[in-house]
């Protein structure tokens, strides 16, 4: 009986201690982890039982200012275009069309004077960076807790947030480009009326 | 014709179970859920995998030796439910009862290895023909072991009728023909002067009444375990070097045969361990006084009662018997080929030699 780790009673008696921590383990299986928040007092003191999440129907809290699925608020949105240009990967496209006047203004009170008849985000481009919700000046955009949002069709990837249909938007552009045409009609009169006067 | 369709259907139904209960045990013995999803706690699984099985399209390699791969699974399933025929479920209740059936049972569960070996070669496959020469290797030298461990419980019982052996191992062995006038007597020994034989429950058991064949029976589960490919000793099977062993290559239903195969001899080294050592059929329970706890748990011999409850103290054990072979598998690493035949041929061998003629001189204090 070397350092006693070896002989057939030293063998019996390990073959049994295995056999207990299995056995330990199958016992404790009536226990369950609960999905709690990391900061939770519980979180670190659950050693027995099923670790596993039943993640569909159960998940763990994600952190209140993690980097998730965006969201933008259309209706707080004044189409500034900060977010396109300050996204690393282009994942944000942005249509504008000038309103023929003000259409409203945002929740915090900024005047909204533009259209988007297109504002796409693509989540599969999308790099989590969170840039563009620093830049947003109205706070629409922001970062939402979801973050399980795979898709079948890579399409169903681009996230449209306009509130415009296509032929609203058409309608919207030709508003504008009548109200422009009618400026430059009164504009051009007013040019021959000094001429001739 | 009856009897081997009950058979075979209370074959199917425990093989269910089992295969639910493998993969729930696991899950809990690892801190897993298993599964959950289909039926309620997921109790439907298995039954959702042999219906996937079915559905399968029954791939034959191009260069397979079409004839051994097609009879193969058929032969293994064939030669493990023979072995069935003559394992007695209650008193008056065996659907062979022929007087060798203990070698009967030795010999046929052994054309398994042929199976396999067909399998293995058949499959043309490396891993498979690697797999089978494991196998059968594993399952010719456990043979030996397993032989002498039940030679010794033959020694002590002088029989070879299963049914003869289950009912010297209960209160009810003098309803047996041939041995109304036969004695237990306790640990075996005559000379202690302590009548046992209608006592019975566990004081008649083998393991009990010889308490020498506690060793056997240790030496036959060691060595069924090898003999089933179970863990430890699965290396024909080992996932992580031979992907399946000799079954790598088969799917659908005859995929679904080969499972079927290997689970049913799991719960047939069980049941004739049971038989052999753990009192059979026989309820655990002893008559004390008057107390007849084992009259009460055995029912009359010949009627619906003795039938439920040998049944149910049969498949009791056999599943206590069961679950060991699930935690040992999700316990212990698997033995490398030189460890396992060192442990067959150095350690078991010798040792059951030993108890077969230990159990011989036990016999001798025994009349």
């Amino acid at each position: 009986m070397r350092n006693n780790t070896t002989g057939f009673w030293y063998v019996v008696k390990s073959l049994l201690s295995g056999l207990r921590l299995t056995w330990s383990h199958f016992r404790k299986a009536n226990k369950r982890r609960t999905p709690e928040y990391v900061s939770d007092a519980n979180y670190f003191k659950q050693d027995d039982g099923l670790v596993t999440l039943k993640y569909p129907y159960e998940a763990i809290p994600v952190p209140d200012n993690g980097r998730y699925r965006l969201h933008n608020e259309i209706d707080d949105c004044i189409v500034c275009d900060l977010c396109a240009k300050i996204c690393p990967v282009n994942c944000i496209t942005i249509d504008s069309v000038k309103a023929t006047e003000d259409i409203g203004t945002t929740s915090d009170g900024t005047k909204k004077r533009l259209y988007a008849p297109t504002f796409d985000i693509d989540m599969a481009k999308c790099c989590y960076c969170g840039l563009c919700t620093t830049v947003c000046p109205t706070d629409c955009l922001t970062m939402t807790p979801v973050y399980d949002f795979s898709e079948v069709d890579i399409k169903n990837m681009v996230y449209h947030f306009t509130d415009l249909s296509p032929e609203q938007a058409e309608e919207k552009k030709q508003l504008f480009a009548k109200q422009q045409e009618e400026m430059a009609a009164a504009k051009a009169a007013a040019l021959a009326a000094r001429k001739k006067g | 014709m009856l009897a081997f369709l009950l058979t075979l259907g209370a074959l199917l139904g425990v093989v269910i179970v089992l295969a639910y209960a493998e993969r729930k045990v696991a899950a809990f013995m690892q801190d897993r859920m298993g599964p959950t999803e289909a039926g309620p706690q997921g109790s439907l699984q298995a039954v959702a995998d042999v219906l996937k099985l079915l559905q399968k399209e029954d791939i034959i390699p191009a260069a397979a030796d079409k004839k051994l791969f097609k009879l193969a699974p058929i032969l293994i399933f064939a030669a493990v439910f023979a072995g069935f025929a003559v394992i007695p479920f209650a008193p008056a209740l065996v659907p062979a009862g022929i007087g060798i059936g203990v070698f009967y049972l030795l010999a046929v569960v052994s054309l398994d290895v042929v199976g396999l070996l067909m399998a293995g070669w058949g499959s043309n496959n490396k891993y498979a023909m690697l797999g089978a020469m494991r196998s059968v290797a594993q399952i010719v030298s456990y043979e030996i072991p397993a032989g002498l461990a039940i030679l010794s419980a033959v020694m002590i019982c002088q029989s070879l009728d299963f049914q003869e052996i289950s009912y010297q191992q209960g209160a009810l062995m003098n309803q047996f023909p041939g041995m109304e006038y036969d004695m237990n007597w306790l640990f075996g020994i005559r000379e202690l002067g302590i009548n046992t034989t209608t006592i019975g429950g566990i004081t008649t058991w083998n393991i009990f009444r010889a308490p020498i064949l506690l060793v056997s029976f240790i030496i036959y589960f060691i060595a069924s375990l090898a003999e089933s490919n179970r863990a430890p000793f699965d290396i024909p099977e080992a996932e992580s070097e031979l992907v399946a062993g000799f079954h790598v290559e088969y799917s659908g239903f005859r995929f679904a045969v080969l499972f079927l195969a290997e689970y049913s001899m799991m719960v047939l080294v069980c049941l004739v361990a049971v038989i052999l050592f753990l009192g059979s059929w026989n309820t655990p329970l002893p008559n004390i006084g008057p107390v007849s706890l084992a009259y009460w748990t055995s029912g009359t011999v010949g009627e619906l009662s003795s039938i439920l409850w040998g049944i149910f103290w049969l498949l009791s054990k056999t599943f206590v018997l069961l679950f060991l072979q699930l935690q040992l598998r999700w316990t212990y690493p698997r033995l490398r080929v030189d460890q396992l035949m060192h442990l067959c041929w150095k350690v078991l061998t010798p040792v059951a030699l030993v108890v077969v003629l230990l159990a011989g001189i036990w016999r001798m204090l025994m009349i």
